[in-house]
């Protein structure tokens, strides 16, 4: 589909300008999203990423606006163009299921999908471990299972934009991190952009590689993720996240006796994490919170901390909501680390921009294969 | 028991005009129990009371009205007559437009009731794989509004078999033409000595009618269990 002369492969970004109200409720967004990847929207209930979502969708109108998908135009409120919802080939995964209780989840997958398309029936039934499920009706599943036919048959109807709005709501916490993990691996076999909407911090770190933060109906930031948790101004709204570093590293050797997992994050630097079964070769998402980083003047010699970095003060700030404490910001080789100290130990340490220090790393947690 | 050929001919009248006159009254009751259950436009209380005032009316005002707009010198009769050479009084047709019109707020009403239980988001994501409106009606609202379907048909039906005041106005009793079940009966009562086969055709009609509801309740739960078919643990 994609008609981009400079970049064949590119699937092309999302943007919109959004001006509606709704009662009380100002919605107003523009926004430019990567064409690729996940998109983590992120924001209390009530900020507008519902109704967000349901305008991408065009199962809403708002009054001013206009939507474009590559070089699709989708609205434009001034030149009277509105793409129906059904002509939009936007993939939509709901907060319920929505599976159709009249038809088998065999006739749920098939419905939407196109007669002249690739059959990527058996593929996508697999990838999503559905196939005994089959021939049984919606009301006999599981709400994971549910979940998981909702997510295939978005899928089968061939979208150019797959939209999810917190399909893990009302999962259980086994269900749910199961769940997760299949669409973190989703994300990344099915090459067709994701928009995640979700209240839940831990579930957009694990899956977002773009993070818009949302609030009462206006965008607060949209960037990389990563970008955003370094981010010392939006420490607050971002608080439910855990300030932490996510960054990626090659998996080197597995070593068996301890159960240990080295990777590498580029030449010089080397982490080793609880053991993993990730292939010697493949990348680790890995994310590293800011309280579980120590600081220390010169490389400690006889320590438990396995990870010792030498890094640099990038940036360095106290915030209002915290004054008993130091937000720093580390660069390791090209990555950067974002730690938190005590006010009191960074001021007997001495530190400052541009200090060299060692970084002891407490503790780290596998994101997801990438 | 062994019927006359005279009681033969009501119960064959009685359900040609029955069937035939759900039949015309299925499309439209089913567009306009649509347009009620999903739509919301301005007069929409008033649409609502005329297509109950049969309900209410009595049947010999409607059958009067029906003369008064089909009849061969009625506004729409007039107009039927000169260009398709139809002509509705006193015929079986006209007994089946009749019936109809008084079956039709028992159709519409069980079936705006059902669709109006169809949750709107299952429309929605319908949409969203790529539907458009038709297909999310006939493959979606219609078949889960089946219960609220069946339950309407089978009330209009019944209504229709046992329609009087309106077929013997627009349509009058003719034997062999319009003379359904409930008219063989009256008939039967206004002239002396004719109780028995009175009683047989009440006995006839109650058959009838008991049937039909005990057939419109086996399909209803037929179709519920479809819908909510578990499978064994």
């Amino acid at each position: 589909m994609s008609i981009n002369p400079s970049s064949s492969t590119d699937i092309s970004p999302l943007s919109l300008s959004i001006d509606q109200r709704l009662g009380s409720f100002h919605l107003q967004a523009e926004l430019t999203l990567p064409g690729r990847g996940v998109t983590g929207i992120f924001g209390t209930s009530g900020s507008g990423k519902t109704s967000l979502l349901r305008l991408i969708a065009g199962l809403e109108r708002p009054e001013t606006g206009a939507i474009q998908l590559g070089d699709q135009v989708l609205l434009d409120t001034q030149r009277r163009i509105c793409v129906p919802a059904h002509k939009r080939r936007i993939g939509v995964v709901f907060q319920e299921a929505r599976l159709f209780p009249h038809y088998r989840v065999r006739g749920n997958l098939t419905y939407g999908m196109p007669t002249h398309a690739p059959d990527r029936f058996d593929e996508i039934v697999e990838l999503l471990g559905i196939a005994p499920l089959l021939e049984r009706m919606p009301g006999t599943l599981s709400g994971g299972e549910a979940r998981r036919v909702a997510i295939g048959r978005a899928l089968l109807s061939a979208p150019q934009l797959l939209l999810m709005d917190e399909p893990l709501t009302g999962l259980d916490g086994a269900r749910k991190e199961e769940l997760l993990r299949f669409i973190a691996r989703l994300t990344k076999q099915v090459d067709i952009p994701v928009i995640y909407v979700s209240h839940d911090p831990e579930e957009i770190s694990a899956i977002a590689d773009h993070l818009v933060l949302m609030k009462s109906g206006n965008i607060v930031a949209s960037a990389p993720l990563n970008h955003l948790l370094q981010r010392f101004d939006l420490t607050q709204e971002l608080g439910g996240f855990d300030a932490a570093s996510i960054i990626e590293g090659r998996v080197e050797q597995h070593d068996t006796r301890y159960h240990l997992t080295h990777l590498s994050l580029d030449e010089r630097h080397r982490l080793v994490i609880p053991g993993t079964s990730a292939p010697i070769g493949s990348y680790l998402r890995i994310r590293i919170l800011a309280r579980d980083i120590a600081l220390a003047l010169t490389p400690p010699l006889a320590t438990s901390y396995r990870n010792q970095l030498p890094a640099t003060i990038e940036a360095m700030t106290t915030l209002p909501i915290s004054p008993h404490s130091v937000e720093l910001l580390l660069s390791v080789g090209a990555n950067r680390l974002r730690a938190r100290l005590t006010r009191k130990s960074s001021d007997e340490m001495a530190l400052g921009v541009g200090k060299q220090v060692t970084a002891l790393i407490r503790s780290v947690s596998v994101s997801h294969y990438s | 028991m062994t019927l006359s050929p005279a009681e033969w001919e009501a119960i064959r009248l009685s359900l040609l005009i029955g069937l035939a006159a759900v039949a015309w009254i299925l499309p439209p009751g089913i567009a306009v129990a649509w347009w009620l259950a999903r739509y919301d436009f301005r007069g929409k209380a008033l649409v609502d009371g005329l297509i109950h005032l049969p309900l209410v009316l009595p049947p010999v005002v409607v059958g009067y009205l029906l003369l008064v707009a089909l009849g061969r010198q009625g506004v729409v009769g007039q107009w039927l007559y000169a260009s398709l050479g139809v002509s509705l009084p006193f015929t079986w047709q006209g007994a089946a437009v009749a019936s109809g019109v008084m079956a039709f707020p028992l159709l519409v009403r069980a079936l705006r009731l059902s669709l109006e239980a169809v949750d709107p988001k299952l429309e929605a994501a319908a949409k969203t794989l790529g539907a458009n409106r038709w297909r999310i009606f006939t493959t979606i609202t219609l078949p889960l509004a089946v219960p609220g379907l069946l339950t309407g048909t089978v009330l209009a039906f019944a209504r229709a078999l046992s329609e009087f005041g309106a077929t013997i106005t627009f349509a009058s009793n003719i034997p062999g033409e319009t003379r359904t079940l409930p008219l063989a009966l009256y008939t039967l009562i206004q002239s002396p000595g004719q109780e028995a086969a009175a009683a047989r055709l009440c006995i006839l009609a109650i058959i009838i009618a008991l049937f039909s509801l005990v057939a419109s309740e086996w399909l209803a739960r037929r179709t519920k269990q479809r819908l909510q078919e578990r499978d064994v643990y």
